[in-house]
């Protein structure tokens, strides 16, 4: 394995930025367990909130991609 | 994968990704037919057939096909007027059109060697631009100049008013930028991780891991089955995700507060 320390510093850089997939699967673990609580209360509401479900899912997952994508720009666009 | 110059197996899981000339041009242009192009015809094909072919019959007793075609299609009605209300229906026919694209090139991305148009930031960023100008167009030909008003909080103390519209002006203008985002990356990162999974069998199987290749290999195929599947999932649940907040947005523009 060879290389500058430039590309040391993009690789390091790539796993970091990871990290923010942690916080996301976080926000979707949360997201999911608080609706599955809230269904469980109250079954007969819980049809209506799906859409709010995967809506709230989404945000919480959207935010963790952005380091993803943050780590594919290290890795191929700079 | 690919392999580098010294002959050394190289594992790229990007590398399904990359867009060529199906024409052999050696620089792409506004008019190279690239495989994203195909695979974009291909879909537009396999939705327009399922709904030609399933729409054919209008027997009371739906055929299979019938009633996928219906099922997508009241699902998606029924999201619209929950979402939007009555007005929102108006524009159920783009709505419908960006969920079936969406939804085809996400599951037609999953087939083996085949290309995933969402998963360009290029495409994903053209729909998500789209539903950004027209729902920003309806807003203010509806309400005229007084959609601004939009921006500015109605409860807020008339200090924070300044401040918070700041925000809810850049809040808006991030709108296409998640939208397109939350569908690429998603696409890009459930690709990339079966393709790792994928190179682990493959590359166990190239160098010989003395006696463990079958298990090495086993054991990544089995993991990918369950994968796949989750993939099923987020395809789908990613076109849903897509629509569903364009008709959010839409119902922000229609219905303002």
């Amino acid at each position: 394995m060879t290389g500058d320390i430039a590309q040391l510093g993009q690789y390091i850089g790539a796993g970091l930025a990871c990290l923010a997939l942690a916080g996301a699967a976080m926000g979707v673990g949360n997201v999911a367990g608080n609706f599955l609580n809230g269904a469980l209360r109250n079954p007969a509401a819980a049809k209506e909130q799906t859409g709010n479900f995967f809506v709230g899912m989404a945000f919480a997952e959207a935010l963790g991609l952005f380091g993803f994508v943050v780590a594919l720009l290290l890795l191929f666009a700079v | 994968m690919a392999s580098s110059s010294e002959g050394e197996m190289v594992i790229d899981p990007i590398h399904q990704f990359q867009i060529f000339d199906l024409f052999g041009g050696e620089k792409l242009g506004f008019l190279s037919f690239t495989n994203s192009s195909l695979w974009m015809v291909i879909i537009f094909a396999a939705a327009i057939a399922l709904f030609l072919i399933g729409s054919r019959g209008r027997a009371i007793v739906p055929s299979r096909l019938q009633s996928l075609a219906e099922v997508i299609y009241d699902f998606i009605r029924k999201m619209v007027r929950d979402v939007a209300g009555e007005e929102g229906l108006r524009y159920f026919p783009y709505i419908f059109t960006l969920f079936v694209f969406i939804a085809f090139a996400n599951l037609l991305g999953l087939i083996p060697n085949s290309f995933t148009v969402t998963s360009h930031f290029a495409v994903t960023g053209a729909l998500a631009l789209t539903v950004f100008v027209t729902v920003t167009a309806i807003g203010f030909w509806k309400h005229g100049l007084h959609f601004l008003s939009f921006f500015v909080p109605q409860d807020a103390p008339l200090v924070l008013k300044p401040v918070l519209a700041v925000i809810e002006v850049i809040a808006y203008f991030v709108r296409p930028l998640s939208h397109s985002v939350r569908l690429g990356a998603n696409m890009i990162a459930g690709h990339a991780i079966l393709k790792v999974f994928a190179a682990f069998a493959t590359s166990a199987a190239v160098y010989g891991l003395s006696g463990m290749t079958a298990l090495v290999s086993g054991l990544s195929v089995a993991a990918m089955v369950p994968l796949f599947a989750l993939e099923l999932l987020v395809a789908l649940v990613q076109a849903y995700i897509f629509v569903i907040l364009t008709t959010i947005y839409l119902n922000d523009a229609l219905h303002m507060h």
